[in-house]
C-alpha cells in the first residue's frame, strides 16, 4: 500500500490540498481524516465504492459541504469555502453525476445560471458556440434540454465549467451513462484541458478508466483514505483490491449451456409517443428463451422505460398479438395478470416505483408478494408471515438494514436495490424482466444482484435485463440486442460480439459520436476525429 | 352605454391582474399559495381601514398591501421555514385570512371612505370609447405597470431566471448555489404584497365600503387565472379581462333578463381554468411554462 503525504515538499504547492478532512453525520464518519493534493494540470482520480466517501469528499472541495475537521488550502494558502459559489469564484468547476441542468430551459438559460455575478456581459450564445466546437462538442444555444440526449447534456454541463476558465474541473461519474465512443471523445477533451494546465479530479468506480485517463488515483474506502497510488503501476485487479478490499470475485457468462424453450417473445410491438420527451417503440421483436440472460443495451432515452413499461403490462398495447409468454397472449394483461403467469418485473427508479419509501420492507414485500402461502389469509395480512418473507429476502440477499423492519428509505440504494431485486428473485419466476438492476450500486452489491440474476438463469427461468452498464451485459448476458431510438437491433450471441461493435450501435444515428459512425448520420459535427 | 360597461369590465378585472400577477410569480418560484382570497381580504379590510383613518387613500393602497404581504409572510414561515405542505397551509391562510378581516373590520362595517378617484387625463379620457381605458385610477395604471415589469424582469433578467431555476428544479439551484428558500421567501412577499394591492382595490375604488367576505371568491379566480394565463403575464390581463367580462356578464343577464343562468356564467372562469388544466396535462408540461416543482418542498438536506 502506497501513500504519500499530501503536501508534496517541492515547490510550487499543490493546486489544491487537504489536511486531515473529517465529516461527520450523526454516527457515520462518511470522511475521516483524509490527506489529499491534486498539482496543476494533474488528472487525478477519487477511487472508491457507492458509500466510501467520494461524494461528501468533493462537495467539500465544492463548498457544497463544509468539514468538521481540517482545512484546505488552494496554491498554498488555506480557503474556506461556505457554498459553492466561492469554489467557482476561486476556479473550480464540477460537472454532476445526476446533471443538475434545468429541462425546461435552454443550453443558454441553463450556462447563464451558472455564471458568476461578474462574467463580462458579451453575447453568450455566440460564445458558447465558439468554445462548445473548440472543444469538439459542439452545441446549439437555444435547445431546450429536455431535448438532448444525456450525452449532450453531459456537454452542456461542461462547457458550462469551461466558460470559466477553471483550474480545477471536477467529474463525477461522468461516463456512468456514455457509450465508448462518447467516453473517449470526453477523455480527449479531459486531455486537452489537462494539457493547458487544469487540473481534473475524476470521481469514479470504473477502474479501466482509471487507469486509462489519470496518472494518480485517491482511494478511498469506508471513508478512509486507503491509498494514493500511481495509476500506471497498478493493475486493475490490484485496484479494484484496494478499493474493495477483499478479493473481487468475477463471474463470466457461461455460454456453453443449451437453449431452452422461448418464455418470452415479443413481436413487432408498437407503443406511440404519448409525451414530448417519450420514445416511440418502432416495432420491437424479442425472445428469450429458458436459461438465457438477454442483455439489452443503449443509452438512456432510446426507449428503455417504454419498453420497460410494455414488458410489465403497465402499458398495454390495444390489441393482442404483441407479447406472449410461452404460448399465452399476454399483450392485453396488467401487470398483477402476468404476475399471476409467474413472471416478475424490478422497474429502474427503486424509490417511488419498484418500492414506496415511506412503508416498510415488510410491506413493500406484501406489495408483489401476496400470492405467496401465508402471506394473505382470507383476504387478512399475516403481519408475522409478511416480516417474515421480508427477513428471508434481506437474509438471502444481504440486505444490511438499520433495524428488523425498516422503512423503504432508510436503506441506502444498493441496500434497497438488492432487497427489491430479491424480492422477485425469490419468487423463482419463470421470467424477470429487470431494468438498470445496478443503477448507483456500489461494486459489491451490483456483483452480488449481478450473481443472483445468474443463478435464477442457471435454474431455468429467462431474466431479460435491460441496463446501460456494457461491462454488466457481457458479464452475465448470454445474448444482447441494442435499443436504439425505440428501435431494438437483431440479438447477437454475446460471445461473438465487442463491446465495441456494440457501443457503436449505440451510438448509431446520434450527433453524439461525430466522425465514428458511418457519415450519413454525421449531422453536426464540426471536425473529424480520430477513427475508432 | 358602451363605454361604462367597458369601463366596468375593466375595472372589474384589476384586482384579478394584481392578485394574479403576485401569484403568478410565486408559483414561478415554484410555491403554490392558495390563500389568495385570504390575503385579499386582509388588503381588503386594511386599506379600508387606512384610508378610513387617514382619508387618504393612497395610504390605503400601501397598508392594503402590507397587509396582504405581512399574512404571506406567516404561510412562508410555514411552508418554507417548516415545510408544512403547501396546499393544507393556502386553504388554512385563507380560513383564517377571512376569519381575521371579519373580526378587525367589525367597527368598520356601515362606514363610508372616498375612494380613489380616476385620474384625468385631458385629451386622451376623451376620446370616444378607447377613452375608457384612460378614466381609470391610479392603482389601476400601477397594475399594468406591474405587469410589464414582471414579464421584463422574469424573462430578460438574470433575477427572472433565477427565480424561474428555482421554481423547474430546486435541487439543480442549490446545487448551483442560489439559495432555494430564501427565493422563494421573496417571490410568496410579492405574491402577498400583490393580493393585498388586489384586495385593496375593492374598498378603494369598487364599492366604498368594507363587507365581511367583500372578496366573493375573487381570490380563486385569481388562482385560476394563473393556470388560465399559463404563468405568462401578458396573458393574465388578457385572462383577467375575460373573466372580469363574464362577471359583468351576469349582471347584465340577470338585469336584462337573458335566459342564460347567473351561476352558468360564474362557472366559465373555472371551466375555462379546467380545460386548459386538460391542455398542460395531455400536451406536457414544458409548453406551457408550468413550473416543474410547483407545490414541492425544498429540503436543504445534503
Amino acid at each position: 500500500m502506497t501513500t504519500t503525504h499530501p503536501a508534496h515538499k517541492t515547490s510550487p504547492p499543490p493546486l489544491l490540498a487537504g489536511f486531515g478532512i473529517t465529516k461527520r453525520f450523526g454516527d457515520l464518519v462518511a470522511n475521516q481524516n483524509i490527506d489529499f493534493a491534486i498539482q496543476p494540470g494533474e488528472l487525478h482520480a477519487i477511487v472508491g465504492e457507492n458509500g466510501a466517501g467520494k461524494s461528501t469528499f468533493i462537495k467539500i472541495v465544492y463548498g457544497l459541504l463544509q468539514p468538521d475537521e481540517g482545512h484546505l488550502e488552494w496554491q498554498g494558502k488555506p480557503v474556506t469555502f461556505s457554498n459553492p459559489l466561492q469554489a467557482r469564484a476561486m476556479g473550480i468547476g464540477m460537472v454532476f453525476q445526476h446533471f443538475s441542468l434545468f429541462e425546461a430551459l435552454s443550453v443558454m438559460e441553463n450556462i447563464a445560471l451558472a455564471l458568476p455575478p461578474d462574467f463580462p456581459k458579451q453575447d453568450l450564445s455566440a460564445l458558447i458556440a465558439r468554445k462548445s466546437a473548440e472543444y469538439g462538442i459542439p452545441l446549439n444555444p437555444e435547445t431546450v434540454i429536455a431535448d438532448l440526449s444525456v450525452g449532450q447534456r453531459q456537454r452542456v454541463e461542461i462547457v458550462r465549467c469551461l466558460l470559466q476558465e477553471p483550474t480545477l474541473l471536477i467529474m463525477d461519474e461522468p461516463t456512468s451513462v456514455l457509450t465508448p465512443q462518447e467516453t473517449d471523445q470526453l477523455f480527449d477533451v479531459l486531455h486537452q484541458l489537462a494539457k493547458q494546465g487544469c487540473a481534473v479530479l475524476f470521481i469514479s468506480h470504473k477502474l479501466d478508466e482509471v487507469k486509462q485517463l489519470t496518472s494518480r488515483a485517491t482511494i478511498l474506502r469506508g471513508g478512509v483514505k486507503v491509498a494514493e497510488v500511481e495509476t500506471a503501476k497498478k493493475t486493475t485487479r490490484q485496484l479494484a483490491e484496494l478499493m474493495v478490499g477483499d478479493k473481487v470475485k468475477g463471474i463470466t457468462a457461461d455460454t456453453k449451456r443449451k437453449k431452452g424453450k422461448c418464455l418470452y417473445e415479443v413481436r413487432g410491438l408498437i407503443r406511440p409517443a404519448f409525451g414530448p420527451f417519450d420514445v416511440a417503440l418502432k416495432g420491437v421483436s424479442l425472445k428469450v428463451h429458458a436459461g438465457e440472460i438477454l442483455g439489452i443495451a443503449g443509452i438512456a432515452g432510446n426507449g428503455q422505460s417504454e419498453l420497460m413499461s410494455a414488458l410489465s403490462g403497465e402499458w398495454r398495447p390495444d390489441q393482442n398479438g404483441m407479447l406472449f409468454t410461452e404460448d399465452t397472449d399476454i399483450s392485453r394483461l396488467g401487470p398483477t395478470g402476468r404476475r399471476h403467469l409467474d413472471l416478475a418485473f424490478v422497474p429502474e427508479e427503486r424509490n417511488g416505483h419498484a418500492a414506496v419509501p415511506s412503508m416498510t420492507l415488510s410491506e413493500n414485500a406484501l406489495l408483489t408478494g401476496y400470492d405467496e402461502d401465508g402471506v394473505v389469509a382470507k383476504g387478512v395480512i399475516q403481519f408475522d408471515q409478511t416480516l417474515a418473507m421480508a427477513q428471508r429476502i434481506s437474509k438471502m440477499f444481504d440486505v444490511r438494514q438499520p433495524s428488523d423492519d425498516p422503512l423503504a428509505s432508510a436503506l441506502s440504494g444498493g441496500n434497497l436495490q438488492k432487497f427489491v431485486v430479491g424480492r422477485e428473485i425469490m419468487k423463482s419466476p419463470r421470467v424477470l424482466i429487470v431494468s438498470q438492476p445496478t443503477w448507483g450500486v456500489d461494486i459489491a452489491a451490483a456483483q452480488f444482484i449481478r450473481n443472483a440474476m445468474a443463478d435464477l438463469a442457471r435454474q431455468g427461468s429467462a431474466v431479460i435485463m435491460i441496463s446501460q452498464d456494457l461491462e454488466e451485459i457481457f458479464e452475465i448476458a448470454h445474448s444482447i440486442a441494442v435499443l436504439n431510438e425505440g428501435k431494438l437491433s437483431e440479438i447477437f450471441e454475446s460471445s461473438k460480439v465487442t463491446a465495441e461493435q456494440i457501443g457503436l450501435l449505440m451510438g448509431e444515428s446520434h450527433d453524439l459520436t461525430s466522425g465514428q459512425i458511418p457519415p450519413k448520420t454525421n449531422r453536426t459535427s464540426g471536425k473529424e476525429r480520430g477513427a475508432s | 352605454m358602451f363605454d361604462d360597461l367597458l369601463l366596468t369590465v375593466l375595472l372589474t378585472s384589476i384586482p384579478l391582474i394584481l392578485a394574479a400577477t403576485g401569484e403568478l410569480v410565486a408559483e414561478k418560484s415554484g410555491v403554490l399559495n392558495l390563500g389568495v382570497e385570504g390575503m385579499m381580504l386582509m388588503g381588503a379590510v386594511s386599506a379600508f381601514g387606512f384610508a378610513s383613518m387617514t382619508g387618504n387613500p393612497y395610504i390605503g393602497i400601501l397598508g392594503g398591501g402590507l397587509a396582504g404581504m405581512m399574512v404571506a409572510m406567516v404561510f412562508a414561515v410555514f411552508v418554507l421555514g417548516l415545510a408544512t405542505n403547501q396546499v393544507a397551509t393556502g386553504l388554512a391562510l385563507t380560513i383564517f385570512g377571512t376569519g381575521l378581516s371579519g373580526l378587525i373590520g367589525a367597527p368598520l362595517v356601515g362606514q363610508a371612505i372616498d375612494g380613489l378617484s380616476a385620474l384625468y387625463l385631458p385629451i386622451l379620457s376623451d376620446l370616444p370609447i378607447i377613452g375608457v381605458l384612460f378614466q381609470l385610477d391610479a392603482l389601476a395604471y400601477l397594475a399594468i405597470i406591474i405587469v410589464a415589469v414582471v414579464s421584463y424582469v422574469l424573462n430578460k433578467t438574470k433575477a427572472g431566471l433565477i427565480l424561474r431555476a428555482v421554481g423547474v428544479n430546486h435541487d439543480s439551484a442549490h446545487a448551483l448555489g442560489y439559495r432555494v428558500l430564501q427565493v422563494r421567501f421573496l417571490a410568496v412577499c410579492f405574491g402577498g404584497f400583490m393580493a393585498g394591492l388586489g384586495g385593496a382595490y375593492l374598498p378603494l375604488v369598487l364599492t366604498p365600503h368594507w363587507a365581511e367576505g367583500m372578496t366573493s371568491g375573487r381570490g380563486w379566480i385569481a388562482l385560476a387565472l394563473v393556470v388560465f394565463a399559463s404563468w405568462r403575464p401578458g396573458r393574465v390581463i388578457i385572462g383577467a379581462i375575460l373573466f372580469g367580462g363574464v362577471t359583468i356578464l351576469q349582471l347584465v343577464a340577470q338585469a336584462r333578463g337573458w335566459g342564460v343562468p347567473s351561476q352558468f356564467l360564474s362557472m366559465m372562469p373555472y371551466f375555462a381554468t379546467i380545460i386548459v388544466l386538460v391542455l398542460i396535462s395531455s400536451r406536457g408540461r414544458i409548453q406551457f411554462g408550468s413550473p416543474a416543482h410547483l407545490g414541492k418542498n425544498f429540503l436543504a438536506t445534503r
